[in-house]
């Protein structure tokens, strides 16, 4: 049963690496500088190390927002959340595995008559808007710096063709990480309050905690997701990027993975901290918004305010309202029907 | 990742050969002229051949660099412009390589009083083809330095034209050539005129090739 109920989690880790890993590594494998099986293997093994090493934090927020109590409860969570991001793909807008679970998470909380975390709601709706925002700003500002830089470099056309090769893998695999750990939040963190796994042990040294070996497990299924169904997103977001010059692409890719980063890096955080800096909330956040932001980062570079396609934004913003809530509204139907008609415990009292 | 490197680099080598055997060219092309209106049947005939050789491996050269570029998947993006430029700057070398040999068989017989004027196109055209290597090199190495360059070409066509059109006013001026003789040797002038136009053409090329760069 625990298996059962572990799937719909798993199938939103599947979702989440047949759409998300185009985003990292997109613009490689649709100009063919990657190979997708070398990408799909560099992408699976840093998504999964950034879930084990760094998805802790992100995760630990989402208990903060509802502690779902019940592997019942948290399957029908993450189920909801995975049905409503099928429809957001159906609709073609920007996925985003985080604004559906999170509404969904605040329907467990109405279900069960918790108090739903107000400040944490806010603080993680704030990220939302920040991370396309920030996105942008870093596109802007090391497509600025590049651009001023690489002509005094005097690099041969073929060496610049080889470098873009290499910092587009490099790039990929530090996005890859940060994807792991930001985002595999999305994909267990309901699990994490009713975790079936123990610590993992191997000759008496603790090798995994029960919350890695969770994460472990959402990160093979993001992997799965890669190896099975990201090439046809990563051909299509890769032609979309690449209308862009290789250099701006892998720009894309490092100010998405930058934003992802900042908002999953305990240890970031803490120098931030200790710097008297403001630091950013560990949250996940939409990898597919922050690559939108920064390419109208790239845009607003080139072509000024005209570069900003307003519908897309548009969109973005409808998302932030309407993907939430639609996530909240069918968790609470569904954790209705599994209580009343299947009988499942979805709350602990 | 060393293999890459060094295939790279490679192709690096094989491009600047390429562009070398180019300007050898119209080196060559320059002292086989003068030899020829001074009438050193030698050292005009070892030029023919050699131009011929330099053409010839020119052209192994740039089939080799195209071959690299589509089997290694190199360039995704600007391979077309690349190959384009190479293949432009090969029709300046064959432009050369045909006149050079269309003189040895017409053996125009240019008046002595034109050979001043001549030598002067001669110089103006490979000065052309000469800033037009320089350009294709800069396209790679240094999108700075194209725009000077591509100012020069287009500075030494005009010459041409200019020192083309006298050649050609005075050629049909004058009473001692039949009007067959003078159209055999405006032929001649054309000839060396269109090199540099060809050389002014990959010019306005690579101009668009580096703002698609630069954008």
């Amino acid at each position: 049963m625990i298996w059962f109920y572990l799937t719909s989690g798993l199938f939103l880790g599947w979702s989440l690496g047949a759409n998300d890993a185009a985003n990292v590594f997109g613009t490689a494998v649709a100009t063919r500088m990657v190979r997708f099986t070398t990408a799909a293997w560099i992408a699976s093994l840093f998504v999964m190390l950034g879930a084990v090493i760094g998805g802790a934090g992100p995760a630990a927020t989402y208990g903060k927002l509802g502690a779902i109590n019940a592997m019942g409860g948290a399957f029908t969570v993450a189920l909801s959340a995975a049905l409503v991001v099928a429809w957001t793909v159906r609709l073609g807008l920007p996925v985003s595995t985080t604004q559906a679970i999170v509404g969904a998470i605040v329907g467990w909380d109405l279900f069960a008559h918790r108090p739903v975390p107000l400040g944490t709601l806010s603080k993680i709706m704030v990220t939302w808007v920040a991370s396309p925002v920030l996105a942008a700003l870093f596109a802007f500002t090391l497509n600025h710096l590049i651009r001023r830089t690489l002509p005094y470099l005097r690099m041969h056309l073929l060496m610049q063709d080889l470098m873009n090769r290499a910092i587009l893998v490099m790039i990929g695999a530090f996005g890859a990480y940060s994807l792991g750990a930001n985002n595999i939040a999305n994909v267990m963190g309901v699990f994490v309050t009713s975790n079936p796994f123990r610590d993992l042990y191997i000759q008496g040294i603790q090798i995994l905690s029960a919350q890695q070996v969770l994460f472990l497990l959402g990160g093979a299924a993001i992997a799965t997701g890669i190896f099975t169904y990201s090439q046809k997103v990563m051909m299509t977001v890769g032609r979309e990027l690449f209308r862009l010059s290789p250099v701006d692409a892998w720009v894309v890719v490092l100010a998405e993975s930058l934003v992802l980063f900042l908002f999953s890096s305990h240890n970031l955080q803490h120098w931030l901290l200790s710097h008297r800096l403001p630091a950013p909330p560990l949250v996940p956040v939409s990898s597919s918004q922050a690559v939108v932001g920064a390419v109208i980062g790239i845009g607003f570079a080139r072509g000024g305010i005209r570069a900003i396609r307003y519908e897309i934004l548009g969109q973005i913003a409808l998302g932030w309202i309407l993907t939430p809530a639609v996530g909240g509204l069918l968790a609470f139907l569904l954790l209705f029907v599994m209580q009343n008609v299947f009988q499942q415990m979805v709350v602990l009292p | 990742m060393f293999s890459i490197f060094r295939k790279t680099r490679q192709l690096e080598q094989n491009i600047d050969a390429f562009l070398d055997l180019i300007l050898k060219s119209a080196l060559a092309f320059r002292v086989a002229l003068k030899a020829y209106l001074s009438g050193d049947r030698t050292t005009f005939e070892e030029k023919v051949q050699e131009i011929d050789s330099l053409e010839a491996q020119a052209d192994g050269l740039r089939r080799e660099v195209e071959n690299t570029i589509y089997a290694e998947m190199i360039l995704p993006e600007s391979r077309g412009d690349v190959l384009a430029l190479l293949e432009n700057s090969d029709d300046v070398l064959n432009q050369i390589a045909d006149t050079i040999v269309e003189f040895r068989t017409e053996n125009p017989a240019f008046p002595l009083d034109l050979h001043g004027h001549l030598l002067e196109l001669v110089d103006a055209s490979m000065e052309a083809v000469e800033q037009m290597v320089l350009a294709v090199q800069a396209y790679f190495r240094d999108l700075l330095a194209v725009r000077n360059l591509i100012t020069k070409i287009i500075f030494y066509e005009k010459e041409t034209d200019r020192l083309g059109e006298r050649i050609k006013r005075s050629l049909f001026q004058r009473d001692d050539l039949t009007l067959a003789e003078k159209m055999h040797l405006r032929t001649f002038v054309q000839y060396l005129q269109q090199i540099a136009d060809q050389a002014e053409d990959l010019g306005d090329r690579i101009s668009i090739y580096v703002i698609k760069r630069m954008v």
